[in-house]
C-alpha cells in the first residue's frame, strides 16, 4: 500500500531534485530508492514496538497503576473504617456518661429523701414525746391546782369561822360557813 | 562554508539486509533511529519499576501512559481503549523520535514522507477495516451527516468521502512537513552564525548574535513542535478511530 505511495510521489521527487539543484543526490525524502529500506525496517520496529507495548509495557505500568488505586482506596475504607469505630466509642462514652450521671442523680435525690423522711420521723417522735410531757405537766398543775385551791378553801373557811367568832363570839356551824366560802369563791 | 540544510536528511546505508526483487533492502541510519526509539521507549517502560511511591523515571512512564490514555478517552470514548496499545506506540514512537531528532548531528526518522505516510495508512486502514467490520455498512453512513437537506446532500456526501480517503494525506504531510521545516530552518540560522563568522571576520561574529538567539528561539519552539506533532499525530488518530467506533455521528 505505502509502496503505491511511494511510487506517486516519485515523479514529484524529480522535478523538487530539479530545483534545488547543487546536491549531489538530490532532496533525500523523495528519493524512492531508499523507501523499500525505510519501510522495512519501520514495519520491522514497529511490530516490535507495538509487541513490546501491548505484551510488557502497558500490562506493567497499568498494573502498576492500579495497583497504587486500589491501595489508595484500600486505605481510605481502612481509615474510613477506623472513623466510624472512633465515632461508635465516643457515642457508647457519650451514652455511659449519660446514664451515669442520671444515674447519680437519682442516688443523689433517694438518699435526700431518705434523710429527709428520717427527720421528719424523728421530729415528729420529739414533738410526741414533748407533748406527752406537756401533757404530764399540765395535769400536776391542774391536780396541785385542785389541791391548793381545796386547802385554800378549807384555810377560808376557817378563817371565816375564826373571824365570825372573834367578831359575834358564836362558833359558826360548819355546813353554813362552807356555804358561805363556797358562794363567795364562786362569785 | 556553505550551508547545506538538506544533508541532514539523506539515508545512509549501513549493512545491507536481503533482497526483495531489485530492491535493496538495507539497515540504515533511518533503521538505527527507530532501534534507538524503540529502545529508550522499551526501557522507559520496562526498567523503570513498578513501585507504590514510583521515581522518577517511573513517572514518566506513568504520565505517558495516563496522558495517552485520557487523551483516547476523551477523544474516542472507552471503547476507544481498545486501540490503546496502537495509538500508545505512534504517539511514543513519534514523539522519541522527534525529540531524538533534534539533538545536533542525529537523524530525524519522521521528517521522511515515506514513514509519516505508512504510519498514516496504516492508521487509515485500521480505521476503514475496523469500522467496516464492526459496523458493517452502517459504517458508511459517515459519509451522510444529519440534517443536511437533500438538494445539496450529493455536494456534501463527495466532499465527505474526499476528505475521508484524503485524511492519510494531511495526517501524514503535516507530520512530515513540520519536522522538515522545522529543522531546515535550524540549520540555516545555525548556518549563518558559521557563515557571519567565517566570512566577514571579528564583525561577522558579532553579527553572529542574531542568527545565535533566533537559533536558540528555534531549538525551544522545535523541542515544542517535537512533542506537538506527537500529540496531533496521536489525537488525529483517535479522532479517526472514534468514526470507526461510532459511525453515527
Amino acid at each position: 500500500m505505502a509502496e503505491s505511495h511511494g511510487g506517486a510521489k516519485g515523479p514529484a521527487a524529480g522535478a523538487h531534485t530539479g530545483a534545488e539543484g547543487g546536491h549531489g543526490g538530490g532532496f533525500p525524502p523523495f528519493e524512492s530508492s531508499t523507501y523499500a529500506s525505510q519501510l522495512v525496517s519501520l514495519a520491522i520496529f514497529f511490530v516490535v514496538l507495538y509487541v513490546i507495548v501491548s505484551k510488557l509495557a502497558l500490562p506493567k505500568v497499568g498494573g502498576a497503576i492500579e495497583a497504587r488505586q486500589n491501595k489508595i482506596e484500600g486505605d481510605l475504607a481502612e481509615a474510613q473504617k477506623l472513623r466510624d469505630q472512633s465515632d461508635a466509642a465516643l457515642k457508647a462514652y457519650e451514652s455511659e456518661l449519660a446514664s451515669a450521671r442520671s444515674r447519680a442523680q437519682a442516688i443523689g435525690n433517694e438518699s435526700r429523701d431518705k434523710a429527709n423522711a428520717q427527720a421528719e420521723a424523728e421530729r415528729k417522735a420529739l414533738e410526741e414525746q414533748l407533748a406527752a410531757k406537756l401533757a404530764g405537766a399540765e395535769k400536776t398543775i391542774a391536780s396541785t391546782r385542785t389541791a391548793a385551791m381545796s386547802n385554800v378553801r378549807g384555810i377560808a373557811a376557817d378563817a371565816a369561822g375564826q373571824i365570825v367568832q372573834q367578831l359575834t363570839g358564836v362558833v359558826p356551824d360548819a355546813a353554813s360557813v362552807n356555804a358561805a366560802v363556797d358562794a363567795s369563791l364562786k362569785g | 562554508m556553505k550551508i547545506d540544510p538538506i544533508h541532514q536528511f539523506n539515508i545512509e546505508p549501513l549493512f545491507t539486509i536481503g533482497h526483495i526483487g531489485h530492491q535493496t533492502i538495507a539497515f540504515t541510519n533511518s533503521s538505527l533511529y527507530m532501534l534507538i526509539a524503540v529502545a529508550i521507549i522499551s526501557l522507559l517502560m520496562l526498567a523503570s519499576g513498578a513501585q507504590l511511591v514510583p521515581g522518577r523515571l517511573q513517572s514518566v512512564a506513568e504520565i505517558s501512559y495516563e496522558f495517552v490514555a485520557s487523551t483516547i478517552r476523551s477523544t474516542a470514548g472507552a471503547e476507544g481503549m481498545k486501540f490503546f496499545p496502537l495509538i500508545f506506540s505512534l504517539f511514543m514512537f513519534i514523539c522519541v523520535s522527534n525529540l531524538i531528532g533534534i539533538i545536533p548531528y542525529t537523524f530525524t526518522i519522521s521528517s521522511h514522507l515515506i514513514v509519516t505516510a505508512a504510519l498514516a495508512l496504516l492508521v487509515f486502514f485500521t480505521v476503514l477495516i475496523y469500522g467496516v467490520a464492526k459496523n458493517g455498512l452502517k459504517f458508511f453512513s459517515i459519509f451522510v451527516p444529519h440534517g443536511v437537506p437533500g438538494y445539496i446532500l450529493p455536494l456534501v456526501m463527495f466532499i465527505e468521502i474526499l476528505s475521508f480517503f484524503l485524511r492519510p494525506v494531511s495526517h501524514s504531510v503535516r507530520l512530515f512537513a513540520n519536522m522538515l521545516a522545522g529543522h531546515i530552518a535550524l540549520k540555516v540560522f545555525a548556518g549563518f552564525v558559521a557563515m557571519l563568522g567565517f566570512s566577514l571576520g571579528a564583525l561577522g561574529w558579532v553579527g553572529g548574535v542574531l542568527p545565535l538567539a533566533l537559533t536558540v528561539a528555534l531549538y525551544a519552539l522545535e523541542i515544542l513542535v517535537a512533542f506537538l506533532q506527537a500529540y496531533v499525530f496521536a489525537i488525529l488518530t483517535c479522532i479517526y478511530l472514534n468514526d470507526a467506533i461510532h459511525p453515527g455521528h
